[in-house]
């Protein structure tokens, strides 16, 4: 049922990456329990505009939760207390009269504040870019029977490419590790015939690309799984050291 | 190299030389049951090995097995530090499906290798090393007796007689039994030797191992505390 709420805001802000950053706290009366997170962070954005204040700077894009864009410490959590679910697909209903909210940006060596509560996260793109991709000419699209690749492997493959790159998993991370995200980028691939003819090169490429942006050691502690909003196995970890550990032994 | 320059081949080097520990605790703990069932073949055991080259041996290897797991824990543990950054979240919760101990390895660890210091202060010192370095002065006295080098079992109750000692090796053991329940299973998990059908399976396997290697040392303390 709808209702509104009186909540108070701790945020970051930080003017930029160098800059020292501090917590700013702001009280806000009457949002609807019906609106979204990243509606009640616009509520905040017009009230200090219009107070002659600088608004919070925060990414966004799809608010459908199918970019990847948004991201958001949220008391505590990645994305906020709620599993499986984006920043832009939480809602104020989560929340109680009275409450106060925290929200930091992702924290992470490799994830340097760009400014307030927007980090940069382009090391992500570095890595794909080191080979997160088939170079095979596909020509023409082909029929989709002219393949055969069972139903389970399938569905593996398309689970693990359901990561939208966020980034929560380096935000949950105690060690600062992208193993997750790595493993889905190389899983989504290495599952599937057209991506097996690269496998070995692209997995040396990207883990190489991974360790050299300063990323963390895995040590499977499982906190990315709990709080990726794709929930994202890490199964795939696991098959990323399996390709890893062959392909090093191959050479 | 692969092995020491990528974050993968360090963590390699962590499951092995982990595993390999596994391994020798599992033998280890089951030497020490044989001081429930009998002093006299307990001392065997303890005669068989003493300082025979063998023995000393496997020793070296074992201390380079732990050496190389603990180097490359403190390796591990300050990069990842590094990795997480100088900024701390001010507010963080726990996941209730993220195992404490989990987060903890390195803490367990560094409990664990006290609590191995003391262990062989109170074993070693007076089992091999005496017969290594030749040296009778060495051998443990109470006053009413010398102990020999392999009066493994008189060392047993002339140790867990002293009931400090009890609570010492039981809080160590609990310590190991937290590193093992992770690390086991996190082992396989970095072999790559893991995936969702097998996931349970290794968590079982880990929490079973790791409760009947624990236990089976606590048993001998105990046992030694009351024969
Ligand atoms: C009898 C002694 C020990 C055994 C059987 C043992 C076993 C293991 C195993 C099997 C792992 C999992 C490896 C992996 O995740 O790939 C592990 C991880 C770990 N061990 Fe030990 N360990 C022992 C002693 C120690 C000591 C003395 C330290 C020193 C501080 C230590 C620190 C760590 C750390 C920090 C990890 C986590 C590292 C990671 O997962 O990347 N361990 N241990
Ligand atoms: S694995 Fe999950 S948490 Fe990590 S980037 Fe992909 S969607 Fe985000
Ligand atoms: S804004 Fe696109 S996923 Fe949240």
């Amino acid at each position: 049922m709808e209702k509104n709420i009186n909540i108070t805001l701790k945020v970051w802000r930080q003017r930029g990456p160098q800059e020292k950053g501090a917590f700013e706290t702001h009280q806000l009366e009457n949002i609807s329990t019906e609106s979204s997170f990243l509606e009640m962070l616009d509520v905040l954005n017009e009230k200090l505009v219009k107070g002659g204040q600088e608004p919070v700077v925060f990414d966004h894009d799809c608010r459908e939760g199918i970019c990847g864009m948004c991201s958001l410490y949220i008391n505590g959590h990645p994305h906020g207390k709620d599993t499986e679910v984006t920043t832009c697909q939480l809602h104020m209903r989560r929340f109680n009269d009275g409450d106060t909210i925290t929200i930091e940006p992702w924290r992470s060596a490799a994830f340097p504040v760009i400014r307030d509560l927007m980090v940069d996260r382009s090391a992500y793109d570095k890595i794909m870019q080191a080979g997160g991709y088939t170079s095979v000419n596909t020509g023409g699209i082909p029929d989709a029977n002219a393949i055969p690749i069972p139903k389970t492997i399938a569905d593996e493959a398309m689970d693990a490419a359901s990561c939208i790159g966020c980034g929560a998993c380096v935000a949950a991370c105690k060690n600062g590790s992208a193993m997750l995200f790595v493993s889905a980028k190389v899983s989504q691939l290495a599952l599937l015939p057209q991506g097996k003819v690269e496998a070995a090169k692209r997995v040396k490429a990207m883990i190489a690309k991974m360790d050299e942006l300063g990323f963390g050691n895995c040590t499977n502690t499982r906190a990315c799984e709990a709080e990726c909003p794709k929930g994202v196995s890490i199964s795939n970890i696991a098959r990323l050291n399996r390709e890893f550990i062959c392909a090093k032994l191959k050479d | 190299m692969w092995l020491t320059k990528s974050s993968v081949g360090r963590k390699l080097i962590m499951s092995i030389s982990g595993l390999f520990l596994i391994l020798f605790l599992t033998f280890h703990m089951s030497m020490n049951l044989v001081a429930i069932i009998s002093d006299e073949a307990y001392n065997g055991v303890c005669a068989f090995l003493g300082s025979n080259w063998y023995a000393v041996a496997g020793t070296a290897v074992l201390a380079a097995g732990v050496f190389v797991h603990f180097a490359f824990a403190i390796m591990l543990t300050l990069q990842n530090r590094r990795a997480r950054g100088e900024q701390r979240y001010a507010v963080t919760e726990n996941q209730p499906k993220v195992e404490w101990a989990s987060q903890n390895m390195f803490v367990l660890g560094a409990i664990v290798i006290l609590g191995l210091a003391v262990h062989l202060s109170h074993f070693w010192a007076h089992m091999m090393l005496p017969e290594l370095v030749g040296s009778e002065e060495l051998l443990l006295s109470d006053g009413v007796k010398t102990y020999a080098a392999t009066d493994g079992a008189g060392l047993i109750s002339y140790t867990f007689k002293n009931p400090v000692n009890v609570v010492i090796y039981v809080l160590w053991l609990c310590a190991l039994w937290f590193h093992l329940t992770h690390g086991m299973w996190s082992a396989m998990q970095t072999l790559g030797a893991n995936n969702n059908t097998w996931m349970p399976r290794w968590k079982m396997i880990s929490n079973i191992f790791a409760t009947v290697v624990c236990f089976g040392f606590i048993a001998v303390v105990i046992y030694g505390a009351i024969a």
